[in-house]
């Protein structure tokens, strides 16, 4: 299986509150906040390391899970939001604007 | 509870300034009859002073932050603030005339992703829009600026600002948005001036014509419902906030003074001087503002309207008491209801009582 980079889309605005990812989508205006899991995946997503590493180096650190069962997740997670544009996915690493990490 | 309702719960608990408006500067290219503000620049913040407190409003939690003036394009670093909050990932909404706005603007607003951009229209007719921003030509620019925003997707909403000199242009102004795709906003409330001043109040709605924009299904939706008398206040309604000022938002002058809100000028503060989280969780004015339940208002909290009024802290204070009636949100909660407030009952007692006293003091010559 090839790996997956995911990168947090520019277009978006964002802000921690108590430990929990607030992102408005600015396409939709479609407001998200993220359980502390996704928020985890959400300030890792650098566009360079792979989301498998997040889950494994990061999230089965931090949280109780089984690695398969966490990278379904975090897989699913990854696609939901990138349908509302605000994670970008590819199996390429992914250049960040500057400023913008 | 709305996400939106939760995400403000939150803040609330954790003292957290969800919301910052900030006024880039008072300069401004239109003189608005109505205007509350001073326009002449007696200091204003650098782009990296500007920059700096950004800085400290993310590291502090704000999440929406409004840029506004005066007119923001009067700075030429607009944007080199605008690109900074947005590196900063505030969620932004730009608040303009637009008179400014040209392709290069247009498509800089579109790449930096702003939420929306609020242009203020006061009618669809330009004799009457231009002769309230005493600009000639300004309906016709404004227009061609939204045009603009709206050609690179940038979601723009339209500002009315109701007074007696467009009263009646609300409907061709809500036509105007809807040929240029934009949403709508009607406001139906004249600012005193930041120093005071209340003569401008004088340009504001009559309750009669308050009445007749409450009952318009355009604006108010179910008017049935938006007109109802008021519900009686319980004890829960008693122990809530009366907004966000102070609470979960504030608002940041061009010379760095921070106030509860732009219309609640209690100076609370200044971030020239001192780091705005310290203002923030320890200015005695914000905490004093932060006392105030409903149930603390003397005359507020015996009124029938208590479970229902948009009462406004600020305009109360500009009155002369933060804690009293702000006579204007009584207008409105009259000409909603029909059903006199506390504060109006009080003032034709008042009123009474003088008119008795003159006649006892009336000399017998």
């Amino acid at each position: 299986m090839s790996a997956v980079y995911i990168a947090r889309a520019i277009q978006v605005a964002a802000r921690s509150l108590d430990g929990e990812m607030m992102i408005m989508s600015a396409r939709d205006s479609t407001l998200f906040t993220l359980n502390p899991v996704a928020t985890l995946i959400w300030q890792m997503a650098d566009g360079e390391t792979p989301l498998e590493e997040i889950v494994r180096r990061k999230v089965c650190a931090e949280f109780e899970v089984a690695p398969d069962e966490a990278l379904r997740d975090a897989e699913s997670f990854v696609n939901d939001l990138a349908g509302h544009g605000i994670l970008l996915v590819s199996d390429e690493p992914i250049m960040i604007q500057e400023g913008m990490r | 509870m709305s996400l939106m309702q939760e995400i403000s719960q939150r803040a609330l608990d954790r003292g957290v300034p969800l919301g910052v408006q900030l006024d880039v500067t008072y300069r401004c290219n239109e003189r608005c009859v109505h205007c509350y503000l001073d326009h002449d620049d007696h200091g204003e913040m650098t782009a990296a002073e500007i920059c700096s407190v950004l800085d400290q409003l993310a590291e502090a939690g704000v999440f929406f932050l409004t840029l506004s003036g005066g007119e923001v394009f009067m700075r030429r670093d607009f944007f080199d603030i605008l690109e900074h909050a947005r590196s900063l990932m505030f969620c932004v909404k730009v608040k303009t005339n637009a008179f400014m706005i040209r392709e290069t603007e247009a498509r800089k607003l579109s790449e930096l992703a702003v939420q929306d951009v609020q242009v203020s229209i006061y009618s669809h007719r330009p004799e009457v829009h231009d002769g309230i921003t005493l600009l000639a030509g300004s309906l016709k620019r404004s227009i061609a600026g939204i045009r603009l925003l709206r050609a690179h997707g940038v979601k723009v909403v339209l500002a009315n600002v109701l007074m007696m000199w467009n009263r009646g242009d609300h409907a061709g102004v809500q036509q105007l948005a809807r040929e240029l795709d934009a949403g709508y906003t009607i406001d139906p409330t004249i600012t005193p001036m930041m120093d005071g001043d209340r003569a401008v109040l004088g340009m504001g709605l009559r309750v009669g014509e308050l009445r007749e924009v409450f009952r318009d299904p355009d604006l108010v939706g179910d008017v049935a419902e938006f007109c109802a008398p008021p519900p009686k206040a319980n004890k829960d309604m008693l122990n809530e906030l009366p907004c966000s000022a102070g609470h979960t938002a504030c608002y940041i002058s061009p010379y760095g003074d921070v106030f509860p809100c732009v219309q609640f000028p209690l100076p609370s503060g200044n971030v020239r001087r001192q780091k705005f989280m310290d203002i923030w969780r320890d200015s005695e004015q914000l905490n004093e503002v932060r006392s105030i339940t409903l149930g603390d208002l003397p005359v507020c909290s015996g009124c029938g309207h208590a479970g229902s009024c948009t009462r406004c802290p600020g305009l109360a204070y500009m009155e002369g008491n933060m804690r009293g009636p702000s006579s204007l949100d009584c207008e409105k909660s009259f000409a909603r209801t029909g059903i006199s407030t506390a504060n109006m009952k009080l003032r034709q007692a008042s009123a009474a009582a003088r008119g008795l006293v003159q006649i006892a003091m009336a000399p017998s010559v």
